[in-house]
């Protein structure tokens, strides 16, 4: 690492001489080219915004977020746009939640060769081969929640031997999760009901046709619950 | 990483925090001190901030000046001779961004049995739902009710919301919650199924259903999977620039872009959805912003344009906390649960100068006023400045750990450059965070304008003049499938006339004879953050 105010970046092989304080997508700005890909959130939430870069006589290769991370350096940048990642097409309604179903939309999940590049890529700290690893056993509940905070950025995907897309195996498991291995919720069933058959419609009809006094005086005097 | 000169203002922090503690809580403020500072302050309440519009539906009406800038702006299209008899794309139900609005309307008219297009500016789901963390109101308690809720709707909006929008938003919220569970979002939940649910600002129950702090992500992702299993067709990367219309003066389809090749493309519908978020990034006043790269209120030119009202439009809403330094992440949210938890806010001195939970918008002028009018601020080194936000305290207060087990994502946030907030504090400033008001909807999401619809963030009226947290996320589901829904039936009946693109040049008329000549050319679609830009 290194004091200097100003740190050269090499973007697509161009050299700049960006502020050390900025993001690498920021530099990129800086240095003048206006993003139209790989830009989103700028929140570390999308995962638009994979790039590759390497810093000048260390020979590997790295992938970060550029909204989450600092130019460092000396440092050899290239965005990588959206990697077009296979996608299992399915209704959900005629799933069962389990391994049967994985190997249905994503059998590579069992040519892992357990190299974990995709944990060593994955910009949110996740142990992706382990959700994998998950999947392939059927321990959907288990993949769901480890592979919870993932923003799809895709670059597990690129690294992947086994061409495995990791980010729609977790969102599988997940949405099979929430759908039938999770409780039902009695009091939203209830609720649900309740509003079909019209039980709520004349108390806010009543609302509806107050004056603004009128609900001022019944909104200053509402119970709040602790 | 703070810099030197920061780190000897922090020991400023730290002198005066034992006295601080030892005089226990700042003085609220009273009523008229709070309308002093909002008037002086708030942005909302700077008159030159606003523009009066001269044209359009709204002519006489106030808006924020650089959205009055690209709603008497030039078209994109002004020069271009496009022909609209080659019509490149055909669709039922055109379907404008692709944020969670337009997914959910998506899937809506997708099942209403229309042929759905969704076209969007980036690519599909990133856009402000993607990064909505606290979560989506629905009174599905037994201790709750929609009417409870709809008191606290409107009583949040000054009263000032459309009635029949309210009612129908708590109305289908127990569904749309339902909708989502039953789509496989993983929401907060007991072991027994009962939802997890917490109090938001302004509610008088507990009603704030979550998934995690990943509320928005996880409904978003999940949307857009669903919206890939029924195969509906998505262009990325391919924003509208213009709406269509046929000779009978409905709305037709829309003008795309393609954003690389820079081509148009003619795409004709027989009805429209305008879902195209926010306006965050128009930078009102000079304010960062929460929001993410393609919120700069393109819906909104796009439908004054083809005369659709706008309301409350000269509301915007201002998080007091958003992230002052360091620049990688200025303007990102700090959520308002570190103040909940005890931090306070100090000025460059190490001193107090506003309660630390006073509602949004006072915090919010608080802090404006004490860098901009006291000057009080601590500078940043990209130029701006922040007020202090003393966030060890919260672990003085509530004991050591508290921070790691009830704000980490935060936590993890700082730590990424260089900065401990429970040890050192942390610097925030007020951030452009929603737009109150839009393009004004019915329940069913229509325009006065044959047609045309508009979900989410673009709509006007169901929040009036403030929304409360939570109420967005609602809104994007219960008024995107409402308009999916009406506009998928409604297409089935609808015979287009020829296409025409007049409605442009008699907008450009009516500029040229109020006088408004402007270099502005809109939708802006990207903000220019190069350094030529700036
Ligand atoms: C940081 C943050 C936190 C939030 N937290 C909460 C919360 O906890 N609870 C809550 O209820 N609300 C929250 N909100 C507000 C809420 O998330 C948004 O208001 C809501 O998600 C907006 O949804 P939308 O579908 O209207 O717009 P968006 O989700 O923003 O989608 C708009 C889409 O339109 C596209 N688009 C824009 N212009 C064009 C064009 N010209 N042509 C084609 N496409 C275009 C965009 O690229 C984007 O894909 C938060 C917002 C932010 C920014
Ligand atoms: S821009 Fe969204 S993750 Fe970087």
């Amino acid at each position: 690492m290194t004091d200097k105010k100003m740190v050269d970046v090499y973007i697509l092989g161009k050299k700049y001489s960006v502020p050390n304080t900025l993001t690498i997508m920021e530099s990129m700005e800086y240095a003048g080219y206006q993003l139209k890909r790989g830009c989103g959130c700028r929140s570390g939430f999308c995962g638009a915004c994979a790039t590759v870069y390497r810093v000048k006589g260390n020979k590997e290769m790295k992938v970060v977020l550029a909204c989450q991370s600092k130019v460092e350096d000396n440092m050899y940048l290239t965005q990588i746009p959206f990697f077009p990642g296979d996608k299992g097409v399915y209704d959900l309604n005629n799933l069962e939640a389990t391994a049967d179903t994985i190997a249905k939309y994503y059998p590579e999940v069992y040519k892992c060769i357990g190299c974990n590049s995709c944990t060593k890529g994955c910009s949110q700290s996740l142990d992706v081969m382990q959700y994998i690893g998950y999947a392939q056993r059927g321990e959907l509940e288990k993949c769901a929640h480890a592979s919870f905070d993932c923003v799809s950025c895709g670059i597990c995907a690129t690294r992947c031997p086994a061409g495995i897309t990791h980010y729609n195996v977790g969102l599988l498991a997940r949405r099979l999760t929430g759908k039938y291995i999770a409780a039902q919720t009695a009091h939203l069933n209830e609720r649900v009901e309740e509003i079909y058959e019209g039980v709520h419609d004349s108390a806010l009809e009543e609302l509806m046709g107050k004056t603004t006094d009128e609900l001022k005086s019944l909104y200053n005097n509402r119970d709040i619950t602790k | 990483m703070y810099t030197p000169e920061m780190r000897e203002l922090i020991k400023k922090v730290e002198e005066t925090r034992s006295q601080r503690i030892a005089k226990g809580d700042f003085p609220r403020m009273t009523a008229e001190e709070k309308t002093e500072v909002l008037e002086e302050n708030h942005p909302d309440y700077i008159e030159s901030g606003f523009v009066e519009l001269k044209v359009g539906p709204n002519k006489g009406e106030k808006v924020p000046n650089e959205l009055g800038e690209l709603l008497q702006g030039k078209s994109r299209i002004e020069e271009l001779k496009i022909d609209l008899n080659k019509v490149d794309y055909e669709a039922d139900v055109l379907i404008i961004g692709g944020g969670g609005s337009g997914a959910a309307a998506a899937l809506e008219a997708h099942k209403a049995g229309s042929k759905v297009i969704i076209a969007t500016k980036l690519r599909f789901g990133d856009a402000n739902t993607m990064m909505a963390e606290g979560g989506i109101q629905a009174a599905d308690k037994p201790d709750d009710s929609p009417a409870l809720h709809y008191l606290d709707v409107m009583g949040g909006g000054h009263y000032s919301n459309v009635p029949e929008l309210a009612a129908a938003l708590v109305k289908d919220a127990p569904v749309a919650i339902k909708w989502l569970d039953d789509l496989g979002v993983m929401f907060d939940k007991e072991k027994d199924g009962t939802m997890v649910t917490t109090h938001g600002g302004g509610t008088s129950r507990r009603r704030m259903h979550a998934a995690a702090d990943y509320s928005g992500a996880e409904i978003m992702r999940v949307l857009r999977d669903e919206v890939q299993n029924k195969e509906i067709e998505v262009l990325e990367f391919s924003p509208a620039v213009e709406l269509i219309m046929d000779t009978e003066g409905k709305v037709a389809g829309a003008v795309l872009f393609n954003i690389e090749t820079e081509e148009y493309h003619v795409a004709r519908a027989k009805t429209v959805i305008i879902a195209t978020g926010g306006a965050g990034r128009l930078h009102y006043q000079g304010f960062p912003t929460s929001n993410h790269y393609g919120a700069t209120a393109d819906g909104l030119v796009l439908g004054y344009r083809v005369g659709a009202k706008l309301a409350f439009a000269d509301t915007i809403q201002y998080h007091p906390t958003g992230v002052a330094y360091p620049a990688q992440i200025f303007g990102a949210l700090v959520t308002e649960k570190v103040r909940s938890l005890g931090a306070t806010p100090l000025n460059i001195h190490g001193e107090q100068f506003v309660y630390h939970l006073e509602t949004r918008d006072v915090e919010a002028s608080a802090i404006i006023r004490e860098c901009n009018i006291k000057g009080k601020g601590i500078p940043t080194p990209n130029g701006g400045q922040g007020v202090w936000l003393d966030t060890p305290l919260i672990e003085i207060l509530n004991g050591p750990g508290t921070i790691e087990k009830r704000v980490p994502a935060m936590m993890r946030m700082y730590q990424k450059f260089g900065i401990d907030m429970r040890k050192e504090p942390i610097l925030i400033y007020p951030t452009l965070h929603y737009q109150n008001g839009g393009l004004l909807i019915d329940e069913n999401g229509a325009t006065s304008i044959e047609n045309l619809y508009v979900a989410g963030e673009a709509a006007g009226g169901i929040h009036g003049r403030n929304r409360l947290m939570g109420n967005s996320l609602l809104d994007i589901i219960v008024f995107g499938r409402r308009a999916g829904k009406s506009a998928g039936n409604l297409s089935k009946k609808v015979e287009l006339k020829d296409l025409t693109l007049n409605h442009v040049e008699e907008f450009h008329s009516m500029l040229a004879e109020a006088d408004l000549v402007t270099n502005s050319v809109s939708p802006m679609l990207l903000p220019n953050y190069t350094n030529k830009g700036k």
